[in-house]
């Protein structure tokens, strides 16, 4: 009983790792130089690994930390958060109107830690505000959210009153880069703190039975003594805490912000990577980890793309594809056919 | 084929993994009968009419239609309706944002252009030539459930059908609705039609059947003429065994001897779902009802109880020590448990496995830091999979894939694992074959000789005078009378609910 349980999940987690494998198997065959990982010293003399496989994951938890909120927040809600970009603004920007201020020197004004929980508190706010749109006003996820996505940017700007606060203090740095001693990049470990808080969360308490029970049937879930109201706001939330941490990331790249270009785009790769991790957008079950390869994957393509010099313009284009491929064979006719075909096969064989 | 038949099926075959839902399965519809399909959930029936419908591919066997030479290729839906097969379902699948005429005729057209008016005048002597009382210009979401399913019969019976399946096509309507629809399919009788009639209640098979098939774990046990097969006998071929303890299940149990303790009170209790504030108490091991015709507000009632409708007055006492409900955990809390009316809508977590649906309202009441081990979960599914004997292929199966009765039992589970002092059942009977329906009523009087308070609502008055010591009566959102003991009876049943002021 439990092996065929087993057996299910995995095949859900099989669509990404198959999506990896082609990814990796057209890079290995047009040029194997892409797997090439090199040590080498940065600037500040210290040991640190280059190569693409590095950008994937450097910059794929990035999407993979959103992922998870993300996840959440389509299984409870059944729709998706397109203001996550905009949040990730906002928080970037508390965390430096924090730590600097305004016509500061560069200097640190407080702990980095008091900066990254003040962004935690807003982005939270900010997520239960989508959450109250969401939950108790019954207004669509993506239209809800669409507010942020107009207002974000611009309260980000207004936070440092359209100031660009520059931090010069080096340890600010190793959130978006490295520790000094340690050759991988520093996101990749929060994003693997953050998965582990995640599970750990998954497995001692029953928010994964609540979210997919109040996905599928809100009402149904109320009468077992759920408020399925409660549930989708804090999906909102957590996903506001999700976005805090990739505001430390993004900010600490920089040691600065651009308020319109900062995440840009970041919500269509959560998304994504929640589709490609084969849950469904219209809520109900999910599972998290298949969401977090699905955002490694996207990173890998959006790295290969740029490795074949493939502008950034014309890189939405190149996704789409892949999200027509993915929406196309995920189709429930499109599956029936495939396993009737694999079925045969079986037959034959 | 037979003489004057216009549908045989010869053979059907069709497997699901790990299941044999047909096995070689024979039918027969003749022009101008009413041709019943009985059988327990899962024997076949929903499966036989899917393959007729192009719904399901079989995986053996034949279908002759009248007129047409060789087997009929039937692979959707489509194939069926040219081929004259229609259906209409329990579930009305009209689109109640158009109006009568429109969904008589959509998806039907082949001209670019509609002639909105010729449209409209055909579709209102279609249906005045019914009788059925619905003007075509009219919105389909202003007519009543029944007329709904009228104007979706009309619908199937314009495109010219030979065969015209009803899957339960009364389960929603009262009495009064359904001697109209039963009207209705007499007059396509005289017309020639050929009628599959899909329903639980044994009374309107033998209101309006001519023939009867009975189906059994995917096989065909026989097809019977209607007078020869009186329904008792009818009861044992479903079950395939002789029934001799259907009216006799209350005497079988032992009634609960115990202290009398009131264990839920409730004075003026009222709810934003429109009912008149009532006075309701339940003792120790008692089993009692609310009847009354359907939309008199018996649902509601409960409802508030459990505080599933919003309760905006009214005291309710537990034990005799006053408490404050407001939401359903509270009830849960307070030991009360409700399986509602509407399993879809309110009962089952579809794609959640049979093992999540029985442990969630124990978790909720548990509490959100601590969830049941896989191990613990397991052993609850097991434990009520076998002693409900829930027929599932394992307890990972989605629920939704289950046949209703087993999802039933499964809500039942989920409500029996919370361990309740009062257990508030709304229709647990419905749509759900008749061994299944004995088996709960047993269950019922069992608990309540251990001691569980019980309020049992169903639709079937004899199911409730078999199980309920004491019967509230309602109509018109209100109640109207309380009988009990030798008052118990059919007649008086009746009377309270049809009368005047008591």
């Amino acid at each position: 009983m439990i092996k065929k349980n087993s057996l299910f999940a995995s095949r859900q987690i099989f669509i990404p790792i198959a999506a990896l494998v082609l990814l990796a198997l057209f890079n290995l065959i047009l040029d194997p130089s892409f797997f090439k990982i090199t040590l080498g010293h940065n600037s500040t003399g210290d040991p640190v690994l280059t190569g693409y496989l590095m950008t994937i994951l450097d910059y794929g938890s990035e999407v993979a930390i959103l992922a998870i909120g993300m996840t959440l927040v389509t299984a409870a809600s059944g729709g998706q958060d397109i203001s996550v970009g905009a949040a990730v603004a906002i928080a970037g920007s508390v965390i430096l109107r924090v730590l600097v201020g305004l016509g500061g020197d560069g200097s640190l004004q407080a702990p980095i830690i008091v900066g990254f929980l003040a962004a935690c508190v807003v982005a939270m706010l900010f997520g239960a505000f989508n959450g109250v749109l969401v939950a108790v006003f019954n207004i669509q996820p993506m239209v809800a959210t669409l507010i942020l996505y107009t207002a974000g940017r611009s309260i980000a700007a207004w936070i440092n009153n359209n100031e660009l606060p520059i931090i010069t203090e080096p340890t600010f740095t190793y959130f978006g880069g490295f520790i000094p001693g340690i050759p991988i990049p520093t996101p990749f470990f929060l994003a693997v703190v953050c998965i582990i808080l995640t599970m750990l969360a998954l497995k001692f308490t029953t928010l994964g039975l609540y979210t997919q029970a109040v996905g599928i049937n809100a009402s149904s879930s109320r009468l077992n003594g759920l408020n399925p109201t409660f549930i989708k706001w804090l999906s909102f939330v957590i996903l506001g805490l999700c976005v805090a941490v990739v505001g430390l990331i993004k900010t600490s790249r920089l040691s600065t912000i651009n308020y319109s270009v900062i995440a840009k785009d970041i919500e269509m790769d959560a998304i994504l990577a929640v589709a490609l991790g084969g849950n469904v957008l219209s809520g109900g079950k999910f599972n998290i980890m298949a969401s977090i390869i699905g955002a490694y994957v996207i990173q890998f393509l959006t790295t290969t793309l740029y490795k074949f010099n493939v502008s950034s313009d014309a890189l939405p284009a190149y996704k789409a594809i892949v999200v027509i491929l993915l929406v196309v064979f995920s189709a429930p006719t499109v599956k029936d056919k495939l396993l009737k075909v694999m079925k045969k096969q079986k037959g034959v064989s | 084929m037979k003489k004057n038949a216009v549908l045989e099926m010869k053979g059907i075959v069709k497997t699901f993994p790990g299941v044999k839902a047909l096995q070689g399965v024979d039918f027969t519809l003749c022009k101008g009968e009413i041709h019943a399909l009985m059988g327990e959930n899962g024997a076949g029936k929903s499966t036989l009419i899917k393959v007729l419908t192009g719904v399901y591919e079989k995986d053996g066997g034949e279908i002759f239609l009248d007129g047409l030479e060789k087997a009929a290729v039937i692979k959707s839906p489509q194939d069926a309706q040219n081929l004259g097969i229609s259906t209409v379902y329990q579930e009305i699948t009209l689109c109640p944002n158009l109006t009568v005429a429109e969904n008589m005729y959509i998806g039907r057209g082949k001209d670019v252009l509609t002639n909105w008016k010729k449209m409209n005048a055909e579709a209102d002597k279609i249906l005045e030539n019914l009788g059925i009382p619905a003007k075509a210009a009219q919105q389909l979401s202003d007519c009543s459930i029944a007329i709904q399913q009228m104007v979706a019969i009309a619908r199937a019976v314009d495109m010219d059908c030979k065969v015209l399946i009803l899957d339960e096509p009364t389960s929603s309507l009262d009495e009064s609705e359904v001697e109209k629809l039963f009207g209705l399919m007499r007059d396509l009788r005289s017309r020639g039609v050929g009628i599959i009639f899909v329903t639980h209640f044994l009374d309107q098979v033998y209101e309006v059947c001519d023939k009867i098939t009975v189906l059994r774990d995917g096989q065909l046990v026989g097809e019977y003429v209607i007078e020869e097969l009186p329904r008792v006998k009818l009861v044992a071929k479903m079950l395939g065994k002789e029934l001799d303890d259907m009216e006799e299940i209350k005497d079988e149990n032992q009634i609960y001897h115990g202290d009398e303790e009131v264990v839920f009170e409730a004075e003026g209790l009222q709810s934003d779902a429109g009912i008149k504030p009532f006075d309701f108490h339940i003792k120790k091991g008692e089993v009692n009802g609310f009847t009354g015709l359907l939309g008199s507000g018996r649902s509601e009632c409960v409802r508030a109880i459990f505080c599933a409708d919003k309760v905006i007055g009214g005291k309710v006492k537990m034990k005799g020590r006053e408490v404050k409900l407001t939401k359903p955990l509270d009830a849960m809390k307070n030991g009360i448990a409700y399986l509602p009316e509407d399993r879809k809508i309110d009962g089952i977590v579809g794609d959640l496995s049979v093992r999540d649906n029985i442990i969630l309202a124990a978790q909720v009441l548990r509490g959100f830091f601590k969830p049941f081990s896989r191990a613990e979960a397991n052993a609850f599914a097991d434990e009520y999979i076998k002693l409900l004997e829930v027929k599932t292929a394992s307890a990972d199966t989605p629920i939704k894939s289950l046949s209703g009765g087993n999802q039933q039992k499964v809500i039942l589970g989920r409500w029996l694992l919370t361990h309740p002092e009062y257990l508030i059942l709304d229709e647990p009977t419905r749509g759900i074959d008749i061994g299944t329906k004995i088996e709960i009523q047993k269950l019922v009087l069992k608990l309540a000789s251990e001691g569980m308070s019980v309020t049992f609502i169903s639709s079937e008055t004899d199911e409730m005078l078999r199980t309920c010591s004491r019967l509230v009566v309602m109509r018109d959102r209100k109640v109207v009378g309380e009988l009990s003991g030798a008052d118990l009876t059919q007649a008086k049943v009746m009377e309270t609910i049809a009368g005047g002021e008591m």
